[in-house]
């Protein structure tokens, strides 16, 4: 079966004054219709880069990007435009999200009508009634004559989320799509995605710099870790949180400050050889953790670019070591 | 004697619609060398409180009773009858107070040498050389080289290192006491580790008092002896760390650290607390949090409930239904809520 | 507000709902004073302009007897070098400088947005070109490429003064507008509406210029005071065909006629003037108030 929709070895520089930096390097991901996935990773790991890539709003500098089998930057006109509105992406910030000087109503409807999907206010009010109630927003009257100002964020959220759902998308990239909203109503909008991902079965990527919000998110899929623009690790979650393959995702969730003082108080630290994070414009060769890394071997991952490959337990590593120790098979050294 | 005292202090502020009761009779003490995380969301008036403390409040915000005793050597005064130049004395010397926000508002133009040495001089400091030593000892202390630093202009530093800077600067004068304002919010994981972790060090060898402000409950998990949360302006449960994650009385608190998942263990019953914050220009009558509260009855909407001690006398949560959330929660095991619930 | 949506506003509902946007415009201006007070001065000025001519009539018969009165009660702010009753010219004399400063600022405006818009949307070689014209345009000499056309074109009517006028000021306005349509496309907003496929005349019209209203109406009103100063400029140096009556072509007799050594013409000089003032000033006022009207924060009952 083919995936739905796929990134293959996409790569995308930025030029910038102080030079070329490769935001995301040869990142390959294929998702399936219903998933609900995660991309993890720090500032400057490339996850942002790899959610617009996915939507299309970014032209990849190289590899390809697939949507039910076909390149999407090969497509043009009406087959282009059906691909825009199948992938959504909602952002971060539901302050900037929605224009402040237009109503819910009017946020909500005009894709409705561009897309004839009501020709009359009045199918237009029931549709954006029927979309603020799939949303939580209830009872719609509240909500639907108000500007975003009025709204609460996780509100504001809702009718971002709302406002994907406009053209029935296939996709949802969401963009650090809890992370401004207060921390008590976090759940129910990642709870408001999954069911749309059970109950109408969109794909989702909810990308977040917390593990935490991923576990939740993705527990019964998978997470992918990014590490300066390349994927690190990608596997189930629970086999990810409970034994991460990668020295980075282990030292990510070592690291982790957890909401539990018994357990944060006594977790086991992994030591990194250097808390620098190398800059984009000039990443260290071979695999660009290792500087850092406490497995690192000399004259092996300061050489060698791992490759992401399946280790035991439906899961995939880019780590000479991992994969060595969990597969028994060595990387190639180039002599 | 405790360091701080607050007493019944209450702050408002002004906005075009009209006075916001911000921060409404909150009372609490810091002991010496105690850390303090004061929890709560947006306008739950934590950040009010904390430049209330040090009198940093914006213009338009005004105390409107209470008091704010800081004790020194026995010696007691109230931060509120501070004239200017004891204010500013106190603000550094006594109480030096990190805020997130400050991670940029460092002076992009001039290097981290000249900062040290302009705070150094405002507090009466002439002597370049001490200052010199001094800022190598405090920068030694915070993990960073300090050739290395000094020379350096602001946007030559990682957030981590701009983070420990101020972390260096706030303590330059001795304070006994350390206001810090969502310490780590900004950072990545691995930096917000390595702070968390020095600001545990330094605690130990300088024996200062910490007060932080948060939303992020893993910080409080982390450093915190006592907890307070905050609800709508007030004060509604305090306890010592462990009886506030795994026996809280207030719904609230409750419904918080229900609202958090975990990476490790197990993730239990994980859940978002229904409806939105109140208006505080338009707090119901009675409990603010009734609305949102699945225990709920109607003596709750009937008057604000006080705080009360529960369990024990440490131990204060301003609920009238207390005992029922003690039923449910139970009272042993050092279980996390979510899986209590579960 | 719901039921508006419900069904198709009928014509009562359309009226209450422009007379509670009148009632919501004023009770925003009172919060501002000095908008309030410059908005009063607007409508009286235009009512004194538009409306008053109708009720009054012009009178335009010297009466040599009567040259340079000081105010009495037949002629309350003098008379002028032919006897002519002040007041009744500068009733009169409003209407074609309010319109040529209206028309002016019309012109200015609707070349800086489309132009500007079409030039940070479009982007490339159509953006370069856009703006290497404007900037050429700014570096010339307004005032005295102003006397040069007006002179070699003789603008007989007022509308053509106008689009001369605002032919002359729109390059600053669109350098600004590009530059503000260049920061909202790349708004989170805009870029959903790129990625529902909205189209571009929508991102345009219904996303990007509605949040610049009040720009564009403070920098419409601005100017309406340049073209207004302009105009006068160009007609007391007598470079457009004198003909009917306005505050300038007063102040060109005036100077003309040598009021300027009168002790008792200072009434005539000081009038116009003064009109040409206090309507700037007004201006200027309700400029101040017009970013709060159009800020969606403080609009409806929040």
């Amino acid at each position: 079966m083919t995936a739905l929709i796929e990134l293959d070895h996409v790569s995308r520089t930025f030029t910038t004054p102080a030079g070329v930096i490769t935001a995301v390097d040869s990142v390959s991901l294929a998702l399936d219709q219903g998933e609900a996935m995660c991309l993890v990773g720090e500032s400057g790991c490339g996850k942002t880069t790899t959610g617009r890539l996915l939507t299309g709003l970014l032209r990849p500098s190289g590899g390809r990007l697939l949507y039910e089998g076909k390149d999407v930057w090969l497509t043009k006109g009406a087959d282009l435009a059906r691909f825009r509105r199948a992938v959504q992406l909602v952002h971060q910030d539901p302050y900037a999200s929605l224009n402040p000087t237009r109503t819910v109503f009017q946020t909500l409807s005009a894709p409705l009508f561009r897309h004839k999907k009501a020709s009359s206010q009045r199918q237009a009010f029931a549709a954006v009634t029927e979309l603020l109630q799939r949303v939580d927003l209830s009872p719609p009257e509240n909500f639907i004559a108000k500007y975003p100002h009025q709204l609460s964020g996780g509100q504001r959220q809702r009718v971002a989320i709302a406002r994907a759902l406009t053209v029935d998308p296939k996709v949802i990239v969401a963009d650090e799509a809890v992370s401004m909203v207060d921390v008590s109503i976090r759940i129910s909008l990642l709870n408001l995605l999954l069911a749309l991902a059970k109950e109408f079965g969109v794909t989702i990527v909810l990308i977040t710099h917390d593990l935490a919000v991923a576990r939740y998110f993705a527990s019964r899929g998978r997470i992918g870790v990014m590490y300066l623009g390349r994927m690190v690790e990608l596997a189930e979650t629970e086999s990810l949180v409970t034994d991460p393959a990668h020295p980075y995702s282990a030292a990510l969730i070592a690291a982790i400050p957890e909401a539990d003082p018994d357990i944060t108080r006594s977790k086991k630290r992994v030591e990194l050889r250097s808390a620098e994070i190398p800059s984009l414009l000039s990443l260290p060769p071979g695999c660009t953790f290792h500087p850092r890394c406490p497995l690192a071997e000399a004259g092996l991952c300061d050489v060698l670019i791992p490759q992401l490959l399946p280790i035991p337990g439906t899961r995939e590593v880019a780590c000479h070591v991992a994969v060595r120790e969990r597969t028994g098979q060595r990387a190639a050294v180039p002599v | 004697m405790p360091v701080l005292s607050v007493r019944d202090l209450s702050i408002d502020y002004s906005t075009r619609r009209g006075p916001v009761h911000a921060v409404r009779n909150v009372s609490f003490e810091l002991e010496k060398s105690e850390t303090l995380a004061i929890i709560g969301e947006s306008g739950s008036g934590k950040t009010t409180l904390a430049v209330g403390l040090i009198r940093l409040s914006p213009r338009g915000t005004k105390v409107t009773s209470g008091q704010i005793l800081y004790t020194k050597n026995g010696l007691t005064t109230d931060i509120r009858t501070l004239d200017d130049d004891d204010l500013r004395e106190y603000r550094w010397a006594e109480a030096a107070m990190v805020f997130q926000a400050a991670l940029n508002s460092f002076n992009p133009v001039i290097t981290i040498w000249e900062q040290f040495n302009d705070t150094a001089r405002a507090h009466g400091m002439k002597d370049k050389h001490k200052v010199r030593d001094r800022a190598d000892e405090l920068l030694d202390l915070v993990h960073l080289d300090a050739k290395r630093v000094l020379h350096a202009f602001p946007h030559e530093l990682s957030g981590g290192m701009k983070q420990r800077v101020l972390i260096a600067l706030a303590l330059m004068l001795e304070p006994q006491l350390v206001i810090l304002d969502e310490p780590t919010t900004a950072l990545d994981i691995l930096t917000q580790r390595s702070i968390i972790d020095l600001l545990r060090q330094l605690r130990e060898k300088l024996g200062f008092s910490m007060i932080f402000i948060s939303h992020d409950l893993s910080i409080a998990a982390e450093l915190a002896d006592r907890m307070i949360t905050m609800y709508a302006g007030r004060v509604v449960e305090e306890a010592n760390v462990d009886d506030m994650f795994y026996r809280p009385r207030h719904p609230y608190s409750v419904g918080l650290l229900r609202a958090v998942p975990r990476v490790s263990g197990a993730l239990g019953s994980v859940a978002s607390i229904p409806g939105s914050p109140p208006d505080l220009m338009r707090l119901p009558v009675g409990c603010s949090y009734a609305p949102r509260c699945p225990y709920a009855i109607d003596a709750c909407r009937a008057e604000e409930p006080p705080l009360v001690a529960v369990d024990t006398p440490k131990h204060e949560a301003a609920c009238i239904r207390w005992k029922h959330v003690a039923e449910i929660l139970g009272s042993n095991a050092e279980v996390p809520v979510a899986e209590k619930l579960a | 507000m719901t039921t508006a949506i419900l069904a198709r506003p009928t014509t009562g509902q359309r009226l209450l709902g422009f007379w509670l946007s009148i009632v919501d415009f004023l009770r925003l201006l009172s919060r501002r004073p000095v908008g309030l007070i410059g908005f009063f001065g607007i409508v009286f000025f235009l009512l004194l302009a538009f409306v008053a001519p109708l009720f009054v009539p012009f009178q335009n018969d010297p009466s040599l007897a009567d040259i340079y009165q000081t105010p009495s009660r037949a002629h309350p702010l003098g008379t002028d070098f032919q006897g002519k009753d002040v007041l009744n010219q500068i009733v009169f004399g409003g209407r074609d400088i309010l319109t040529v400063a209206i028309l002016a600022a019309l012109v200015s405006t609707v070349i800086a947005i489309t132009f500007g818009a079409i030039a940070a949307i479009v982007g490339g070689k159509v953006d370069s070109t856009i703006l290497a014209i404007t900037d050429v345009t700014l570096t010339l000499p307004k005032l005295i490429l102003l006397i040069a056309v007006a002179a070699i074109l003789r603008p007989t009517s007022f509308v053509f003064l106008a689009v001369i006028l605002g032919l002359l000021q729109w390059s600053s306005l669109l350098r600004q507008i590009r530059a503000q349509v260049l920061s909202l496309k790349e708004r989170d907003y805009v870029e959903a509406a790129r990625s529902l496929d909205l189209g571009i005349v929508h991102i345009v019209f219904r996303e990007i210029l509605p949040t610049m209203r009040s720009y564009i109406a403070i920098h419409f009103i601005f100017a309406m005071t340049e073209a207004m100063y302009a105009q006068v400029f160009i007609v007391i140096l007598g470079l457009v065909p004198v003909s009917g009556s306005n505050w300038g072509i007063m102040l060109y007799f005036a100077q003309g006629q040598g009021a300027l050594f009168f002790r008792d013409s200072i009434w005539y000089i000081l009038s116009p003037i003064l009109a040409i003032s206090l309507v700037q000033l007004s201006l200027v006022s309700f400029a101040s108030a017009l970013e709060d009207i159009f800020n969606p924060r403080l609009r409806g009952s929040a």
